[in-house]
């Protein structure tokens, strides 16, 4: 199968300080569909300045990055909008939804825009309450940000990841904020969409969290260098019944508790 | 996006930000509304003027004694007091065109009649006097030529001088003393109103300019002579006629007189009112112009303060022009409710000020379409920058941004 990312030999120098920084120097990798990529490394070691190119918000200074077989260098800053709205979908890091809006209208966003924009609002509406669903937020649809946890917020901005049914979905420390509970029930969401076909790309500095994906890469001072399949994959199911029995032994709640 | 949608999305944005849109507004608002409140007072203080001088007759000309230039009152020694009856009969019987003339000799004097007191106008005049100013009899018939010659002791009086020496009865066929000489009131004239120097025309007693010059103020010349021309377009000739022949009667000596065309008195009665006019306009103009700046300034700062959202939106496939046209959207929907609010502040203003002091106010239609089209092209001008600034920003710096 042709691979929906393939990117050779990328670089990426910041020329805005009084040094350059090259922060990516050299990255050549192929992702198949329906991989889930946990890329990891220390702070600075240009994570988020990668996921940045493979979500087509910052072009490479050097190389060249085929998504789903297009070259994006042709692109000029609309179709590239129009790429990243139909075939991407972000979890950018520290949720970004926008404030005094719904749930429910964060999540339609991205059809107000792209192919979708001459879509009847109805029609946007059941498709947005479907991916709340997805990720088991339907009953909170008419909250804002600021009437959500942690863990809602950071699945609704999941859901609108979801929303124009991307082919590849991209998460930058989707579970940074999170506490380890939290954590697993949105890798449960992730390992859902992946068993239905969805590429996933996340960045993550926990190694509990990235023995959830498939695959592993280490990146350091901008070069992958570690870069191999997970032996002993968790699962978010069975780590939330783990988790469920800990603390109804240690009496945390009472009875059933809420979602 | 749908057009529709991005209505919603601009609709939604002023809507959660409530406080934030109606102090926004609010300088549209009241700019709209000052707008509006002073063109409606300028505009009734004009109709005002106009229904003055309109009152004063039609097509009418007036002869004053004395030379005035624009400076002020000019005159030689001796040389006042020169406007004669006979002046009055040459123009008359010599300058083509004329409709109707009446000198006008003017007095105040005590009357007395029915045993009550009232101190009043009494102007002699000619028996064209009414149909020059275009004044009705209500009662009763003006004095005749025959009456002029005369010296007849017969007197027309106003509606003022009627109330108040005969309250309750009928004045005509009464009988009325000026310095003790009775004259008898054979007609009365209907309400005019008040001039446009603020004096009560109906305060007065009409009686022969003959009888007053001879009988009763014992003048020798007159105040005025009022002219009405036969036609708007026989004005100008008309004044240039009575200028030849006034000159020509006074053989060389320097002209002692001023001939005035209605239309001037209107023009030196209107330009006041249009510089008080303009001048409020003025004022609301600039109000306007801050309540556009005020909405730039909102847009700019909420460009900035939503710098993140733009850039959500940018990443999420929005394109510059989507964003653009949000903003746009959003500064003009502002400024037009704004500006629909201001236009019924500004009505509501005028009829209040109106009903509380008695101007008459004229709401102006062209200018409840000039301040719409104005309030929404400020709302263009002032949302424009920022909204373009919005569109330009780049989707990864919006994102990062603190
Ligand atoms: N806009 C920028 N201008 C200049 N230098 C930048 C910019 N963004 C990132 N860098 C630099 O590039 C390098 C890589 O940064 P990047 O944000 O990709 O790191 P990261 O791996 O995501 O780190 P972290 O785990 O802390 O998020 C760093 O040295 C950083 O200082
Ligand atoms: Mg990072």
């Amino acid at each position: 199968m042709q691979p929906v990312v393939q990117i050779k030999d990328i670089h990426k120098i910041y020329e805005s300080g009084e040094v350059p920084v090259h922060a990516v120097r050299g990255v050549t990798l192929d992702i198949a569909p329906g991989e889930f990529i946990a890329l990891m490394g220390a702070s600075g070691s240009g994570k988020s300045t990668l996921m940045n190119m493979l979500g087509c918000l910052d072009r490479p200074t050097k190389g060249t990055y085929l998504l789903d077989g297009i070259d994006i260098d042709k692109l000029d800053r609309n179709e590239l909008a129009d790429l990243r709205n139909q075939k991407l979908g972000f979890v950018f890091q520290g949720f970004n939804l926008l404030a005094r809006t719904t749930a429910l209208e964060n999540v339609e966003l991205p059809m107000l825009y792209g192919r979708h924009r001459r879509a009847s609002s109805d029609q946007i509406r059941e498709r947005a309450m479907h991916c709340l669903e997805i990720v088991g937020l339907a009953n909170r649809f008419d909250h804002f940000p600021n009437q959500l946890s942690g863990g809602q917020q950071q699945r609704v901005a999941i859901a609108r990841g979801l929303v124009n049914s991307p082919q590849v979905l991209l998460a930058d420390e989707p579970t940074g904020n999170l506490d380890s509970k939290t954590s697993v029930e949105v890798m449960g969401v992730f390992q859902k969409l992946n068993e239905q076909g969805i590429t996933i790309v996340m960045v993550t500095h926990e190694f509990d969290i990235a023995r959830y994906c498939r695959r592993n890469l280490i990146l350091r001072d901008g070069i992958v260098v570690r870069d191999e399949p997970v032996k002993e994959r968790s699962m978010a199911e069975k780590e939330m019944d783990k988790v469920r029995l800990a603390e109804a032994a240690a009496k945390l709640t009472s009875g059933a508790h809420a979602a | 996006m749908h057009f529709i949608n991005t209505l919603r999305v601009a609709l939604r944005a002023l809507s959660r930000n409530t406080m934030r849109s109606l102090l926004t507004a609010l300088g549209m608002i009241i700019g709209v509304a000052a707008v509006i409140t002073m063109v409606s007072i300028g505009n009734g203080a004009k109709v005002q003027v106009e229904a003055q001088v309109a009152s004063l007759g039609q097509n009418l000309i007036t002869v004053m004694p004395g030379s005035y230039s624009s400076g002020g009152m000019r005159g030689g020694f001796g040389s006042s007091a020169s406007l004669t009856p006979e002046d009055a009969e040459a123009i008359a019987n010599e300058v083509p065109n004329i409709d109707g003339l009446s000198p006008e000799v003017r007095d105040r004097s005590q009357i007395l009649a029915n045993g009550l007191n009232w101190n009043t106008n009494v102007n002699g005049v000619g028996p064209d006097y009414p149909y020059v100013r275009n004044w009705s009899i209500a009662a009763g018939a003006m004095f005749t030529d025959q009456d002029v010659k005369s010296l007849g002791k017969v007197a027309v009086i106003g509606k003022t001088v009627a109330d108040q020496v005969f309250p309750n009865e009928d004045p005509i066929g009464q009988t009325l003393r000026i310095r003790n000489l009775p004259f008898r009131i054979i007609g009365l004239l209907s309400p005019k109103g008040f001039s446009v120097f603020g004096s009560d025309e109906d305060d007065v007693v009409l009686i022969p300019y003959t009888s007053h010059m001879r009988r009763v103020s014992r003048r020798t010349s007159i105040s005025m002579i009022r002219i009405q021309a036969a036609t708007a377009e026989k004005i100008d000739a008309v004044k240039l006629g009575i200028e030849d022949l006034l000159t020509q009667r006074r053989r060389g000596r320097e002209p002692d007189f001023t001939v005035r065309t209605q239309e001037e008195l209107a023009a030196a009665a209107t330009q006041a009112n249009k510089t008080m006019t303009g001048l409020l306009a003025g004022i609301a103009g600039v109000s306007l112009i801050v309540g556009g700046i005020g909405i730039m300034n909102i847009m700019l700062v909420s460009v900035t303060e939503r710098t993140r959202e733009i850039g959500i939106r940018l990443a999420i496939g929005a394109h510059g022009k989507d964003v653009l046209t949000q903003f746009l959207i959003e500064a003009i929907l502002l400024s037009s409710l704004g500006g629909l609010v201001g236009i019924a502040v500004g009505i509501a203003g005028s009829q209040f000020i109106s009903s509380y002091n008695g101007w008459p106010v004229v709401v102006p239609t062209l200018w409840i379409g000039i301040s719409v089209a104005g309030s929404a092209f400020v709302g263009i001008i002032s949302g424009f920058y920022p909204a373009y600034k919005a569109a330009q920003l780049d989707p990864i710096d919006a994102l990062r941004y603190e």
